[in-house]
């Protein structure tokens, strides 16, 4: 066992961040109280301390925020010529970066994540990603999407809570470069960051309406999604929600993109870079506690080395450590919330009881807040639920194949389709497998990388429409002349 | 001299590359658009939009996994099949659609060029819709369609020929297969089109065809698990069906849905949105270094 250290407490300041004890809506450019006069507190997850009580919109609001957002289509950013809309994004994405720590901070308290992901993952890809849409938008032309591509009009978002900054910067930066508007609805146990960029679309100067910030919990989503006047709706979050946004758009001229669950198969291979590919297996599984969609959770491993990744990749969970998500030494920050914590407790226990092997290091969990232990499933059958069903946490399921067909039809069997990670030294094999494989992202010899050039999203039922790069602005403008 | 008697096609199924009668053991009457008897056309069955969804996706991996080259040559060998057969499609569409022998060939052919065009495009989806990523780090990125899987199609109840071969051609180019629901009242050119894709090396089951009443039909195809993808473009005057209440069934299992449009199309021009609708982007990423 390799010595382990003790480190000293190196935490964050919070001194950066000046969170308001309320916060309204932000609709036509300022904040306005919610017709519907309710609230609901947001915490931090990693000490239960409430942070802040946030409006919580009801239909009248989203009606407001709706006709706003309508007004700014019609009248400014519709007709505004795509090089100066390109200069408001470019604005934002400096901002962003220049109030980084405090998008950082903010997001590491009102999320749990730990800090150095923040820091380092989540807000910097954010600018980055207003940055590269701000060029695609006086080039639309040259996307290859026909002539003269047009904006839909009034786009309704709705984004989950796992990446509340980066998913808000995947979900508007590309409609506004393709000259839409934008209602946007965070998610319910995060929705600080979103407010904190209506502050950066204030200093930007960006015309009222323009983008509207709408809180509050399913109903508001509902609502959104439901409006007569929204164009196309962009939702990022669960299954089981995508369908029901489906459902509800069947028969409307609601355009719809969909980027939802995933059980992702992270494929080993006997040939492998063993360390290289266990650290590829933390960082699939373990980062960002593991609420992330594309995360790596089926461990598909080559039965001849089965036994010496599960050792080692045992011996590195082991120096991973759990604790205060602002500390910059910490791994593991804290669960997202009590609904999410009591269903990685839930699918764990079933994984347990269905005879599967559970492993966990020494760990000591925090007295307050949601935690969960990182944790290692070994004896799993394709047929247990910790296999297929979505577990959203720290928690890796290890099976193993013996020959390249056998992986393949492993990893392929989930209704999901996501993304899939491939580790071996034989290029002519990763060719193979990527071609195989049924996922929109396939990493080879990595995992979790993100970029705003790269198309992501899903096959089958992990959604269907593509976030980023040139693919991405597809599910913003009228192609082909069709509609 | 006695005048020779015609022989009669009998007007079945198409599915897994051969021609069997609905399994249920129905027919309906087929007329000319003036009211003349055409045909008894299988009235298919539950059933049989089964064993065709069973038949597709049994083809389809082998039909994707051919060559871009390979599918180009195969569809190009549609157009050349179906011109040796113009004369009997020229009679079909006339009769079925109701239009003059003049506007009948003008049908067919542009239906043989329309093949034409989709068979030189095998090789380029990927070329036009895919991307080399220049992401901020040391990765080679790249991304390229890949075919969504098996896909429905409700054809054009109008367009028996033109529209059915442009609801068709554009799917399986991308290496798709397809079970297609025809035209409930002018299936007979869907059919004879059957015959030329079995005599042309598309493997059997890429592409299979039912015919029967689409009210009947469309409720199973929509709601079947193991249809990825499905145009409804044929819900346009189809007598009885509900799209809306397709689409739904359709998001049971998050089917990539081309809605109808609110009337048919002319079919006068093509464009790439069904590409676009049935097919997946799929990334790929790995580490440059030494």
């Amino acid at each position: 066992m390799s010595p382990r250290f003790d480190y000293a407490p190196a935490p964050e300041s919070t001194a950066v961040v000046d969170i308001a004890p309320s916060y309204d809506l932000f609709i036509n450019g300022e904040f306005t109280a919610p017709l519907s006069e309710r609230t609901f507190a947001t915490i931090n997850p990693a000490t239960e301390e409430k942070l802040s009580q946030v409006a919580a919109a009801g239909a009248d609001d989203v009606d407001r925020a709706v006709k706003a957002a309508r007004r700014a289509y019609t009248r400014v950013w519709g007709p505004m010529p795509g090089a100066e809309r390109a200069k408001y994004l470019y604005r934002i994405a400096r901002i962003l970066a220049e109030r980084s720590r405090e998008f950082a901070v903010l997001e590491t308290l009102d999320n749990g994540k730990p800090i150095k992901e923040s820091r380092d993952v989540d807000v910097p890809t954010a600018a980055a990603h207003f940055f590269y849409h701000a060029g695609w938008a006086d080039k639309l032309e040259y996307a290859g999407l026909g002539a003269a591509p047009a904006p839909l009009g009034v786009v309704g978002q709705v984004i989950p809570w796992n990446f509340p900054l980066l998913m808000l910067a995947w979900k508007i930066a590309p409609a506004l470069a393709t000259g839409n508007t934008v209602v946007l609805k965070p998610a319910e146990t995060t929705p600080l960051t979103a407010l904190l960029f209506a502050d950066v679309c204030r200093q930007a100067d960006l015309p009222p309406g323009v983008v509207n910030i709408v809180t509050g919990a399913g109903e508001t989503g509902q609502a959104l999604v439901e409006h007569p006047d929204i164009d196309k709706i962009a939702f990022t979050g669960s299954t089981e929600v995508g369908k029901q946004i489906a459902r509800s758009v069947a028969g409307t001229d609601k355009r719809v993109t969909l980027e939802l669950g995933g059980k992702a198969a992270n494929v080993v291979f006997d040939d492998a870079p063993i360390d290289q590919a266990v650290e590829g297996i933390v960082n699939g599984i373990f980062f960002n506690q593991g609420h992330v969609c594309c995360a790596g959770s089926r461990l598909l491993v080559q039965e001849s080395v089965a036994e010496e990744v599960v050792h080692r990749l045992q011996r590195r969970l082991q120096t991973l450590r759990l604790g205060d998500p602002l500390d910059k030494n910490t791994d593991i920050g804290a669960i997202n919330s009590q609904a999410q914590l009591d269903r990685i407790t839930e699918l764990t226990a079933a994984g347990e009881a269905e005879g599967a092997t559970r492993w966990s290091p020494p760990c000591e969990l925090p007295d307050r807040g949601f935690w969960f232990a990182p944790t290692v499933f070994t004896d799993v059958s394709q047929a247990h639920r910790i296999a297929r069903e979505e577990i959203f946490g720290p928690v890796l399921s290890v099976l193993t194949f013996r020959t390249p067909e056998e992986a393949v039809a492993r990893a392929n069997n989930t209704t999901y389709g996501l993304s899939a990670g491939v580790w071996t030294e034989k290029g002519s094999r990763i060719l193979w497998m990527a071609d195989k494989l049924r996922a929109g992202v396939v990493w080879a010899n990595t995992f979790n990388r993100f970029d705003p050039t790269s198309p992501f999203g899903g096959y089958a039922e992990s959604g269907y429409g593509r976030e980023g790069g040139r693919h991405g602005l597809a599910a913003y403008v009228t192609a082909e002349g069709t509609h | 001299m006695a005048t020779r008697l015609e022989v009669k096609k009998t007007y079945k199924l198409y599915v897994g590359g051969k021609f069997p009668r609905s399994e249920s053991g129905r027919t309906y009457e087929v007329t000319s658009a003036r009211g003349a008897f055409l045909a008894n056309a299988a009235w298919g069955s539950r059933k049989d939009v089964r064993d065709a969804v069973t038949a597709a996706r049994s083809a389809q991996p082998g039909w994707a996994g051919a060559t871009a080259y390979n599918r180009g040559q195969v569809l190009y060998r549609v157009a050349e099949i179906m011109e040796g057969r113009r004369e009997q499609f020229v009679a079909e569409v006339a009769a079925s659609e109701g239009v003059t022998k003049p506007r009948a060939t003008t049908i067919v052919d542009a239906a043989i060029d329309r093949w034409v065009w989709w068979a030189g495009w095998t090789d380029k989806i990927a070329q036009v819709l895919g991307n080399l990523n220049p992401v901020a780090g040391p990765y080679f990125n790249v991304s390229a369609p890949e075919p969504t899987g098996v896909i429905g199609i409700v054809a054009p109840q109008r367009s028996s020929l033109l529209g059915l071969v442009s609801v068709v051609a554009p799917v399986i180019a991308a290496g798709n297969s397809c079970v297609v629901l025809t035209s409930e009242q002018r299936p007979l050119p869907a059919i004879t089109l059957s015959e030329v894709l079995a005599t042309s090396d598309v493997p059997g089951g890429v592409v299979n065809v039912v015919t029967g009443p689409t009210a009947e039909l469309a409720p199973w195809l929509a709601a079947h698990r193991d249809v990825d993808g499905i145009d409804l473009t044929g819900c346009a005057g189809a007598d009885g069906v509900d799209a809306t209440a397709l689409e739904v069934a359709a998001a049971d299992n998050l089917k990539r849905v081309l809605r109808p449009a609110a009337d048919e199309p002319d079919w006068g021009t093509t464009d790439l949105e069904r590409l676009r609708i049935f097919t997946e982007t799929k990334t790929v990423w790995h580490p440059k270094g030494l």
